[in-house]
């Protein structure tokens, strides 16, 4: 479905709709002050990763995104490295309101977490060295640790052709977690031998 | 100095971050603790723990960072270091997407950098464990949270929360 630049609808909806009720359409657009209470709402509700919130808000709540147009514009979104919630952000915030709107919508997304992350700096300037918070802290690392291994093992279980890819995850592991060698030059190899090999595979399916 | 000092090392992270912050974990320390001495293990195992703790997208660990290192003009400098640049590269590129999308070097460079991506958050769980200096029972605390988030899908907050006990408590 071919997008416009600055309309969450689809074509022929956007025909039709000025068809018949013209007037109504600067009402149908979201506003700039929808974008950002909008992602704000999704930034404050996710714990540990707000993309399912983000799914929920952008294609069953407000219906910006139709399902099959939130896995096209996230794919680019997890294409590209970076946070992929903020790039998907942007992503939606061009669509609905341009330029003004790529600007908004992350910055919703960041402001109101932002700040909570920042009070808890403050608190943890105050208070981080007494006996109690850091013992708390410490168990709060080791159960996000094993949240971090299942979710590793989860995505290494996603992985196609296992036995052909995860070598390179384990070359990953020993140069970065054991060699502790810097991540650029690791990922620029890793990329061209695995992406090389995905690159060859592809080849020959055709 | 050390704002913009940085600015750039965490603009050059942003061009790697695959598979997002929480991938990017080992990166950041090995940068801003390993390299530059701007954070101790603890400190940065306890920023980690804060961002888990919090609501939010996972790139916030980035805000903490700054902040720890330089305060709020740190925090601002990190997050925006994080962010700009992708988000600037995403919004020209987006309209373009869908002509680039399916093509067989599109492809390959998704299913080539996913191994990669599961071998960073496996070091970032690694090495957080080694800077904290886990004994045998926050080790088995953490087999035990990653073993039953795997089984069940009860809210990450969750385990949080168990964890913040047992810590609490004295037994780790």
């Amino acid at each position: 479905m071919p997008s416009q630049p600055n309309s969450g609808w689809p074509t022929d909806f956007h025909h039709t709709l000025r068809l018949t009720v013209d007037h109504s359409q600067k009402n149908e657009r979201p506003d700039l002050r929808a974008l950002f209470f909008a992602f704000s709402s999704v930034g404050l509700s996710g714990f540990g990763g707000v993309l399912p919130f983000a799914r929920r808000m952008l294609v069953e709540q407000r219906h910006w995104l139709s399902a099959e147009e939130f896995n096209a514009q996230l794919g680019l979104c997890q294409f590209l490295p970076g946070p992929n919630v903020v790039n998907l952000a942007v992503v939606v915030g061009k669509r609905q309101a341009g330029l003004a709107g790529a600007i908004v919508a992350p910055l919703g997304l960041l402001a109101g977490p932002l700040v909570v992350v920042l009070l808890l700096a403050l608190l943890y300037d105050r208070y981080g060295e007494l006996p109690l918070a850091q013992s708390m802290l410490r168990g709060v690392a080791a159960a996000g640790a094993g949240l971090l291994f299942a979710m590793a093992w989860r995505m290494g279980a996603a992985l196609r052709d296992k036995a052909l890819f995860l070598p390179f995850t384990l070359l990953v592991v020993i140069g970065i977690a054991g060699l502790r060698w810097p991540m650029l030059w690791i990922m620029l190899g890793g990329l061209v031998l695995s992406g090389g090999l995905a690159w060859w595979r592809l080849g020959r399916q055709r | 100095m050390i704002v913009l000092a940085l600015f750039i090392e965490f603009v050059v992270l942003s061009f790697v971050a695959f598979g997002g912050a929480t991938a990017l974990l080992p990166e950041m320390h090995r940068v801003v603790v390993l390299e530059h001495g701007w954070l101790d293990d603890t400190t940065f195992t306890h920023l980690y723990a804060i961002a888990q703790a919090a609501p939010g997208p996972n790139v916030l660990v980035v805000t903490l960072i700054g902040w720890k290192v330089a305060g709020l003009a740190g925090a601002l400098a990190t997050t925006l270091a994080m962010c700009l640049p992708m988000s600037v590269l995403i919004y020209l590129l987006i309209d373009r997407w869908e002509s680039f999308a399916g093509h067989r070097w599109q492809q390959a460079i998704s299913i080539g950098v996913a191994p990669l991506a599961v071998g960073l958050i496996f070091s970032g769980a690694t090495l957080i464990a080694q800077a904290a200096q886990f004994g045998w029972r926050a080790w088995l605390l953490l087999a035990l949270v990653a073993v039953a988030s795997l089984r069940s899908s009860r809210h990450p907050l969750w385990y949080i929360g168990l964890g913040a006990l047992a810590g609490g408590l004295g037994w780790l």
